[in-house]
């Protein structure tokens, strides 16, 4: 059944068109950069595979948000907390593989401790010298925090504003106390002058297109698990939730468990995202965790089209471009320009450009149905009428007998 | 009085919201198997007490049954609907953007956590049901339609069919015919007899020829408690009613 709708027409052919681009950019990228010869029209420079790569975990950050967002009404202003945590998890164990190569050459104390006079490593660096343990944190660090957040939010049934703003203190707070030098991760330098990563130099080209591809087929992944869950009778639930939280409690459902399952993953894939961008931009510090940051993540979001899948990617993936371009030929003005473009998306593309798309497209397959029906003298037989064929009606009463709301095309 | 028998017991129950009085000594018994309308004047309290009972609002002092022994105040509403109290709001809400098939296959009885929900897998008996309900409820050519799509009336249905999907023992429905045609409030006054016939149910309504359709025992609440009880011939010819009417 599930691969049924895979393959399916409309929006689940969309996700399915979206995971295989995803899986031949993670093969084709590699390839043209490690492949072929630096001549040729084909290559793709490393700095270029580094820079998508990049994009890449910010997009999955937008999906992950998309999740609570647009799926579950959660406007989440604190998803920048999870990725950063994430990617403090990867930094740990990058940290660790640096051994005795740091300036100050201790085998057992990164750089930095050695700086502040640490006499031992802190407990709670422990077990990151291995990967897999990173792995784990890297999952649940940024799981348990949103659970227990979640847990005590939703079941005080914060909504709304509140709920945006308390999300927003979060990331402030541990802003401020990953600053502290005494908190045992760097300080606001961070961590940084990585060396290896499962034995593979985190320079070197290969291991960047090895990181891009992984990038991309996490996305993939990404793509196809809130695919599944936003499909399945929970996910359904999900935007009931959305739509009329108090029908899905008096109908015996716990409103709370809903949102907290879905915030629980969606934190969980942030910090995937996080752990993934770290190795390829080379740092992780404090800054990640700033406010903004969580915020240009919503904006990522709307600009694509919230309630979507493809659209927070999409989204995520041309503001990024966007501000690439613009800090190199206009810096000062890019956070107006980010500015301008939230607001300009609320107000005239309120459905993201996947929602513009649909409806552009809807409208053009009522257009052509309608004049195929012209010709034929017969009713079209197609779904729903979107506003071109309520104009094009010519028997009047016909709608407005029958006038609900034009529906979405999908 | 003897809970015993009763489906629903509310005794001495008050609520003020900041100092106002919405429920003030409300005493209202129900029987097993019992259909009651019940009417008042705006304000009066109806929606308050059915917030009470299904766990919105906990009242300041009193006692709320249900089924002769649960204690109604000690649960919450997901708790209170899962014992068997289906409730529907005064104004329609239903899924908008789901169709209304999904809306029925959510308020199918069955587990309520996340993991079974996130495997589940419609069953043959499950597809059956949402049939019959969409024979009920008459919307059996719609199933694939969008709920916002439809009229107000249809809501209306729409959410006693997701009342009748979740199975409960007691049915509170408030304001079930606003916004209908004549003949849609015959039709939903038949309907709510024909649950009646083995549901308890309490419905609310303004529609006083409504009311007179359903034909059973009918209480006036005024100023959040009751102001007169009994048929309706009798609740109409009673002054104090007739006051609160006119008075207004
Ligand atoms: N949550 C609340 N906070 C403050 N006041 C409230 C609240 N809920 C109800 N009230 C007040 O309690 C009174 C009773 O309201 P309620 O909705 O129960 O009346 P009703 O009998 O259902 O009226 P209607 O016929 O208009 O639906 C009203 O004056 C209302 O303003
Ligand atoms: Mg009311």
């Amino acid at each position: 059944m599930i691969t049924g709708r895979f393959f399916a027409a409309g929006a689940d052919r969309r996700i399915a068109i979206t995971i295989l681009i995803l899986l031949a950019a993670a093969i084709i990228v590699p390839l043209l950069n490690l492949a072929v010869s630096p001549a040729s029209a084909f290559y793709i420079p490393s700095y270029i595979v580094a820079l998508t790569g990049k994009y890449l975990c910010y997009a999955l950050l937008a999906l992950a948000l998309d999740l609570v967002w647009g799926y579950c009404g959660i406007l989440s202003l604190g998803h920048g907390a999870f990725f950063a945590l994430g990617g403090y998890a990867m930094g740990m164990y990058l940290m660790r593989q640096i051994g005795s190569r740091g300036v100050y050459g201790n085998p057992l104390l990164p750089d930095f401790m050695v700086f502040l006079n640490y006499k031992e490593l802190p407990w709670f660096w422990y077990g990151f010298d291995h990967f897999w343990f990173a792995a784990i944190m890297v999952l649940a660090v940024p799981g348990l925090l949103a659970f227990v957040f979640g847990w005590f939010a939703f079941r005080s049934r914060v909504t709304g504003v509140y709920l945006s703003i308390i999300t927003q203190a979060m990331t402030y707070a541990l802003l401020l106390a990953f600053f502290r030098n005494d908190m045992g991760f760097g300080g606001n330098n961070g961590l940084t002058d990585f060396k290896d990563i499962l034995g593979f130099n985190v320079q070197a080209d290969a291991t960047r297109s090895a990181l891009f591809a992984a990038s991309a087929i996490t996305l993939a992944l990404g793509v196809f698990v809130t695919w599944a869950i936003v499909g399945s009778k929970y996910g359904k639930l999900l935007m009931a939730v959305r739509d009329a939280e108090s029908r899905t409690r008096f109908l015996g459902w716990r409103a709370e468990n809903v949102k907290l399952f879905a915030f629980t993953v969606s934190a969980i894939i942030a910090g995937i995202a996080g752990a993934l961008y770290v190795p390829q931009v080379g740092i992780i510090n404090p800054g990640e965790f700033e406010p903004s940051n969580s915020i240009e993540v919503v904006v990522w979001a709307a600009v694509g089209g919230r309630g979507t899948i493809v659209g927070p990617i999409i989204g995520a993936l041309l503001v990024n471009a966007g501000k690439s371009w613009f800090t190199g030929a206009l810096p000062e003005f890019w956070l107006f320009a980010l500015g301008g473009l939230f607001v300009a998306v609320t107000l005239f593309l309120p459905k993201g450009i996947i929602g513009m798309w649909d409806s552009w497209r809807g409208n053009a397959r009522a257009m052509r149905a309608a004049s195929l029906a012209e010709e034929a003298g017969t009713d079209p037989d197609v779904p729903p009428p979107p506003k071109v064929v309520r104009s094009a009606a010519t028997r009047p009463g016909d709608w407005s007998a029958s006038g609900p709301e034009p529906q979405p095309a999908e | 009085m003897s809970k015993s028998n009763t489906i629903l017991y509310l005794d001495g129950v008050s609520v003020s919201f900041d100092g106002f009085r919405a429920i003030n000594n409300l005493s209202l018994v129900l029987d097993k198997g019992e259909m009651r309308a019940i009417i008042g004047p705006n304000g009066a309290g109806k929606t308050t007490m059915m917030d009470i009972v299904t766990g919105k609002t906990r009242p300041d002092e009193g006692e709320v049954f249900f089924d002769g022994q649960v204690d109604l105040t000690k649960h919450d509403e997901a708790e209170i609907a899962m014992m068997g109290i289906g409730r529907k709001f005064q104004k329609p809400t239903v899924f908008e953007s789901h169709t209304i098939e999904e809306n029925l296959m959510l308020a199918l009885k069955g587990p309520r956590s996340i993991f079974p929900a996130l495997f589940h897998r419609r069953s043959a008996a499950e597809a059956r049901r949402i049939d019959d309900i969409l024979g009920i409820i008459r919307l059996g050519d719609k199933r694939g339609e969008l709920a916002g799509n439809l009229s107000h009336g249809q809501k209306q249905w729409l959410e006693i069919g997701m009342l009748l999907a979740q199975d409960p023992k007691l049915l509170l429905v408030d304001e079930p015919v606003a916004g209908m045609t004549d003949a849609e409030t015959e039709e939903t006054a038949r309907l709510l007899k024909d649950i009646a016939r083995d549901h308890s149910v309490v419905v609310v309504e303004h529609d006083m020829h409504f009311v007179r359709e359903l034909g059973v025992k009918v209480t006036c609440l005024h100023e959040g408690s009751v102001l007169s009880e009994g048929s309706l011939d009798f609740v109409s010819a009673d002054e104090r009613v007739v006051e609160v009417y006119l008075g207004r």
